[in-house]
């Protein structure tokens, strides 16, 4: 069913509550479903179209307008080079730009058709549009770049299906309390952005916009919005923490928060459990390519660690259970389902798995998507996400994940941040070398630091090569970009 | 009725809609108050639900006959009782889960 239904059915049941906002302007759902028909009228006949800003009204407007035209939603990330998002939106046919700032307004200097985010929400008040919600679940709903973290960005497709059978299949409809408000923080061009505002529209809670993530702004807005619900990535959820053990002022009414998108250190983790003893914890994984979430580590599990259950302890290290609406399978490298307990590259099934990319679908006969991920599942189906199998770093013909031994030195209280990888060698095929961050005024050197891993850590997962950087390398939302990682690694070693 | 997901079907003796989610592959007749359903908006309720049949459908929630393969989702609230074939549409319970968005 098309992604109009679920705005068409949150207007119907409680159209007149705000349900987006950012700053001092606001939309209900009924403004939102007018807005979008309005908007349909502007870009009807177009191919795509694309939003290049930060967050704010013009982004679900922009999403549900191509949604009553039946035309695709592109989000692209405004902080990219004006001649690579060019080089994105040539393809795509004849696309016009919703949007606001520098990119945007670069885009229109080279002759790309724009429309002016203020003006398209501007355009919607007081009209009177309306419409048939179209009918086509099997179109493409939203282009959606993944982060390319391990290989060139790829347009994944979603289509409205997959997206609705998430939303329709995870969320209760209107479950939200009257007085419910979700921070959005995360950028209109992640599959967390698209799925928080797809989810709180549908549970009726009220939806307020940051521009874009600043961990004082977060806070403030927090405290002065009564935000109940929120969901942010690891990098924000470390610097949130570092604001609140400033302030000491917590978070009052904040009931629920989650984390997701990149693998969460347990440090940090473990300094929110501590700074917000009342907040419900959950850590969600996806992929762009799943229509965002498939598994969660849920309330009762953070509840069940705090309490001191040891196994507890150790699943808040893993991504939870899958949905149950999804299915997941580990297999080898021959393609076999392994057992519990064992390795391997994570498969998952479902409505909301799209598996498709711009260049073509990469689900097998039966339907099962290759995320890539490697990872293993405990007896009781808790997942653990060791990394990209890409990222596996393979040496002497032993598999080795680098968030292994990263948990390992992220421990020693001098290193901030750090990133193992696999660098070429001739006698053991690879090398693991990592980057290290250090703490402000820390020193240390790489025998210490070697000989501190090889105390928790076999000999062949001890650091081969140790490199002290000022910083490492991050996408906005948080995932580090491993690849330029190695490449650098690969020079200096 | 062949029935596709995405089709959406109106009550004519009340204000009930639904969405077909899952669609089975042979012909079924989707009733609401004990009338079939259309796929033209009728532009109004005429005639009454017949209120033996039980309660109305409620926004949001979801409808099914595991059998058949049928699953339709309410898009707005009705009076009428949902059946399929003559037999009862049961509410499709679902477990709540954490908010992860």
């Amino acid at each position: 069913m098309n992604l109009l239904l679920l705005l068409d059915m949150a207007a119907a049941d409680r159209g007149e509550a705000p349900a987006v906002q950012a700053g001092d302007q606001a939309l209900t759902a009924a403004e939102l479903l007018t807005a979008a028909w309005a908007g349909a009228e502007q870009v009807a006949g177009r191919d795509a179209v694309a939003y290049v800003g930060t967050n704010g009204l013009g982004f679900p407007v922009a999403l549900f307008a191509a949604a009553a035209a039946g035309i695709p939603f592109v989000p692209l990330n405004y902080r990219l080079a004006v001649d690579q998002l060019d080089s994105m939106l040539r393809p795509l046919g004849d696309v016009v730009v919703v949007g606001e700032g520098s990119a945007y307004e670069a885009l229109a200097e080279r002759g790309h058709p724009v429309l002016a985010a203020d003006e398209l929400v501007a355009s919607g008040r007081g009209s009177e549009a309306s419409g048939e919600v179209p009918f086509d679940a099997d179109a493409p709903a939203v282009l959606l770049y993944t982060s390319g973290t391990t290989s060139a960005p790829k347009a994944a497709v979603l289509r409205h299906r997959n997206l609705a059978a998430y939303v329709i299949g995870t969320v209760e409809f209107g479950g939200a309390g009257p007085d419910d408000a979700v921070l959005v923080s995360v950028p209109p061009y992640h599959v967390a952005g698209l799925a928080n505002l797809l989810s709180n529209l549908y549970a009726g809670r009220r939806i307020v916009y940051l521009p874009q993530f600043d961990a004082q702004a977060w806070v403030d807005a927090v405290r002065r919005e009564g935000v109940t619900n929120a969901m942010v990535v690891p990098t924000m959820l470390a610097r949130i923490a570092d604001v609140l053990e400033a302030d000491g002022q917590g978070l009052p009414s904040l009931r629920n928060l989650s984390y997701g998108g990149a693998r969460t250190p347990g440090t940090v983790l473990q300094r929110v459990m501590e700074l917000l003893p009342d907040v419900d914890l959950t850590n969600a994984y996806g992929l762009t390519e799943t229509s965002s979430t498939i598994a969660v580590l849920g309330p009762d599990d953070h509840r069940a660690a705090r309490g001191g259950d040891p196994a507890a302890v150790s699943r808040l290290s893993s991504a939870g259970q899958v949905l149950p609406t999804v299915e997941v399978e580990v297999r080898d490298e021959l393609g076999q389902p392994v057992r519990a307990g064992e390795p391997g590259e994570i498969f998952v099934r479902g409505e909301q798995v799209s598996g498709e990319y711009a260049t073509g679908a990469v689900l097998d006969d039966d339907g099962w998507f290759p995320t890539r991920d490697r990872g293993w599942l405990d007896e009781d189906g808790y997942l653990f996400i060791e990394g990209r199998n890409d990222d596996t770093i393979i040496r002497g013909g032993e598999n080795i994940a680098p968030a292994e031994i990263e948990e390992v030195l992220l421990q020693h209280p001098a290193v901030a941040e750090c990133a193992v990888v696999g660098i070429p060698d001739d006698e053991w095929g690879q090398r693991i070398a990592v980057a290290v961050v250090l703490r402000e005024g820390a020193e240390l050197d790489a025998d210490a630091l070697r000989e501190f891993a090889r105390r928790s850590l076999r000999s062949s997962k001890t650091p081969d090569v140790v490199s002290f950087v000022d910083a490492l390398p991050y996408t906005e939302t948080g995932k580090l970009l491993r690849r330029v990682v190695q490449t650098d690694l690969e020079k200096s070693a | 009725m062949q029935l596709r997901p995405g089709t959406k079907l109106f009550s004519t003796v009340c204000d009930a809609q639904v969405v077909v989610v899952k669609a089975p592959s042979e012909d079924v007749e989707v009733s609401c108050g004990g009338a079939p359903m259309v796929a033209d908006d009728p532009g109004g309720a005429s005639g009454t639900p017949d209120a033996s049949l039980g309660e109305g459908p409620a926004i949001g929630k979801r409808y099914a006959d595991e059998d058949l393969g049928l699953e339709l989702l309410c898009s707005r609230a009705g009076q009428g009782a949902l059946t399929v074939n003559g037999e009862p549409l049961l509410l499709k319970g679902a477990k709540p889960l954490p908010s992860s968005d």
